[in-house]
């Protein structure tokens, strides 16, 4: 990417923007996206994403993205993973060893079913999102 | 196929202990009656930080939230919310119109959180800075760059009332528009990433979570006090953190965001990074320019200020992580929507590191004002293994404690400082019945006498002197005299001592002799640590009639020092005990003896 003028920016910032709603929208694609801080890395944030990697590997599910984020605040539930999909409401996952993740997968993404007693809540609301609607 | 609805009950320790387990299995048996175990989930969820409310059940998709639940109540939330769609408007949570202090117009939201810093910590692939930009990012410096003279940006953060997140709260309009005033060919900005309390990672956070916030607000300061250099500088334990600034600001240059002419203005801003190799001392604003010089990192007398005489003899802000995470909020939402948040001089949020004998230890962020109560007892889940709470500590080694009485006080600069301790950089750190006072101040002793440069007498002398004295009376060799001594020296230390460091060093003990001398009085007076945790005050041994010889204790005894038959009472080993209490924590039947 070359330098960007003002135009540029805004232009991203709108079509980046979109993209994220439309991959809302669309709910064609599952997101995984786990939390990696210095605490999730510690608790094994590491070894719960190639854990995932290996689970939707072995069912062949090409539609989910894995993605990283940094850290929820939720030290206490380390590693933290949030699971976005068509019909099923966003839900933050705690203490996600690999073990678990191999649940949300089959259970969560495959079954649509909610993985008993690692549900958590996000912390607080988005100010961002706010502002928009 | 997927379920209609999903009902999460809350599992966390407060919520348990109110029946949520009554609740979860009332409300299965009534989906069961109702005939709707294909289109209601019920779970069991982690703790949400609600606690006061519990227990709480939340219904997905509808996203309501009901308080104070009891099992009784499950059959009307299935046949009215889930059968007939209507919700159960005697349960859901109401809004608090009593909290102003933490109330923003437009937004309305049962989280006792509310994240301005952490807007983005946990949203955003921090390595990608196509997201940070979806998400209002580099606007602010669209602003600066095309819309706001310098001027303005100083009055919107002066509206704002944001003050310095680093420890002494300084406002952050004055620092930047001292530093605008000198005219010089050259200004540096700085970025005071040498986070150290111990305990404290919010700092740490937001830049893993969060880099471009703060290069954003970098170059910010950069166009408003006419500086086109930026340094950040933090310490080498933290290689994410690193890492991921060193990719950000790859990134923001490649786009044209930093270096030369930024987005056409004619604006340049470059940002590098210096390591630190993790002295307490390097915080110290003075001490830190001297480290990024190569010099080694030493306070010096001030003034003159950072922004008249700093980085290189040139004026340079010295602003910390959290300060300007804010910046780029302030001035896309504007100053007057930051200063809806908080109380009347301390505006906006603060994050807190929670850590300690907390059920919830973790980053929070809360409006300036909230009281500790909420922060310890919602947000943090109370303290784990139904134990007391005896203290909070807040503000790491330069801070004082907070205790039971005084845990509806609001958190801002000024009742913190009231109470004798200071917010510090954010670390909040939960005490229990089972800790001594003088054990934990010894400890912060310990911490700052082994950081302290040694520049200067009454840091160097006053620090050593009075860990001597806390040992002692750790040991139970103190008297009332050393108390009167302590108080002496403590006071000249804040008083001489030429930084942070050592002005503040004596505050952990000047804070626990305000709240807890009789604490002192018991090792002093008596030879007892209450708590049992000074080591050369405590005893362990096993009451004959009350072992029935399970060998429970001899199993956890990490030194094999408790021996005896099976079923007959044991003994310990007084020469090989290492007196950590693990035999007393493990006995069900009272049979270990502490005193």
């Amino acid at each position: 990417m070359a330098k960007m003028s003002l135009d540029d920016l805004r232009a991203m910032r709108d079509q980046k923007r979109r993209e994220l709603e439309m991959r809302d929208a669309d709910n064609k694609t599952v997101q995984i996206i786990v939390g990696m801080g210095t605490s999730g890395i510690a608790a094994g944030a590491k070894n719960t994403l190639s854990a995932f990697l290996a689970e939707l590997e072995q069912h062949g599910l090409t539609n989910v993205s894995l993605r990283q984020t940094g850290s929820l605040g939720l030290d206490h539930a380390e590693p933290t993973v949030e699971v976005r999909m068509a019909d099923m409401p966003t839900v933050i996952y705690g203490k996600v060893t690999p073990k678990v993740a191999g649940e949300i997968v089959r259970s969560h993404i495959m079954n649509k079913t909610l993985v008993d007693e690692h549900v958590f809540d996000r912390p607080a609301a988005d100010i961002l999102e706010r502002k928009e609607q | 196929m997927a379920y209609q609805h999903y009902i999460l009950v809350c599992g966390g320790t407060g919520c348990e202990s109110n029946k949520a387990d009554a609740i979860y299995r009332a409300l299965q048996r009534e989906t069961e009656t109702h005939d709707l175990t294909h289109t209601v989930q019920v779970v069991k969820t982690g703790c949400f930080g609600f606690c006061a409310q519990g227990p709480i059940v939340k219904i997905l998709p509808e996203e309501s939230f009901y308080v104070e639940v009891t099992p009784e109540d499950a059959a009307e939330l299935i046949s009215e919310h889930i059968v007939k769609g209507r919700p159960v408007k005697r349960l859901l949570y109401k809004e608090e119109q009593s909290k102003e202090h933490a109330r923003v117009d437009d937004i309305s939201f049962y989280q006792k959180q509310f994240r301005v810093v952490l807007r983005n910590c946990g949203f955003i692939d921090p390595e990608e800075i196509s997201e940070y930009i979806s998400r209002e990012g580099y606007v602010a410096l669209e602003r600066v760059l095309f819309d706001l003279s310098p001027q303005d940006v100083i009055a919107e953060l002066k509206t704002s009332g944001l003050r310095g997140r680093g420890g002494a709260g300084f406002p952050t309009w004055m620092k930047w528009n001292f530093t605008r005033e000198q005219t010089s060919n050259q200004k540096y900005v700085v970025c005071n990433a040498d986070e150290g309390d111990p305990g404290a990672y919010m700092d740490r956070s937001i830049l893993e979570g969060d880099p471009h916030s703060v290069l954003e607000a970098m170059a910010v300061c950069g166009r408003t006090i006419g500086a086109n250099k930026g340094f950040i500088y933090i310490r080498a334990e933290y290689p994410l953190a690193i890492g991921r600034l060193e990719r950000a600001i790859a990134q923001a240059t490649e786009f044209g965001l930093l270096g030369k002419d930024i987005l056409g203005s004619g604006f340049d801003f470059e940002i590098e990074i210096r390591l630190g190799a993790g002295a307490f001392v390097c915080g110290e604003e003075t001490a830190l320019l001297a480290s990024i010089e190569g010099e080694r990192g030493m306070p010096r007398p001030r003034p003159p200020f950072p922004s008249v005489k700093g980085l290189w003899g040139e004026p340079t802000v010295i602003n910390n992580v959290e300060t300007l995470a804010n910046i780029p909020v302030i001035l896309t939402r504007g100053g007057e929507w930051f200063a809806k948040i908080g109380t009347e001089k301390s505006k906006g949020t603060k994050v807190f590191a929670l850590t300690g004998k907390i059920a919830n230890s973790g980053l929070v962020e809360v409006p300036m004002g909230t009281p500790l109560r909420d922060i310890i007892f919602n947000i943090g889940g109370g303290i784990p293994d139904g134990k007391a709470f005896k203290a909070v500590q807040t503000g790491g080694p330069s801070g004082g404690v907070i205790t039971a009485e005084h845990l509806d006080t609001p958190i801002d600069y000024e009742h913190l400082q009231e109470l004798g301790s200071i917010m510090g950089s954010g670390g909040m750190i939960v005490m229990d019945e089972s800790d001594c006072m003088i054990d934990v101040t010894k400890f912060y002793l310990e911490f700052t006498v082994e950081e302290s440069c040694g520049k200067c007498a009454p840091c160097r002398v006053g620090g050593r002197k009075l860990h001597n004295i806390l040992t002692k009376i750790s040991k139970g060799q103190g008297t009332q005299e050393d108390i009167e001594t302590m108080r002496q020296i403590g006071t000249s230390m804040q008083r001489a001592s030429l930084c942070g460091l050592g002005q503040t060093a004596p505050n952990p003990i000047l804070s626990t002799l305000r709240y807890f001398k009789a604490e002192y009085d018991a090792h002093i007076e008596q030879g007892v640590c209450p708590a049992g945790k000074c080591k050369e005050l405590v005893h362990f041994s096993i009451i004959t009639d009350k072992c029935i010889g399970c060998g429970l204790c001899a199993r956890r005894c990490p030194v094999l020092c408790i021996s005896g038959e099976r079923r007959q009472p044991h003994e310990i080993d007084q020469s090989k005990c290492i007196k950590c209490g693990e035999c007393f924590t493990a006995c069900k039947f009272d049979a270990v003896l502490r005193a």
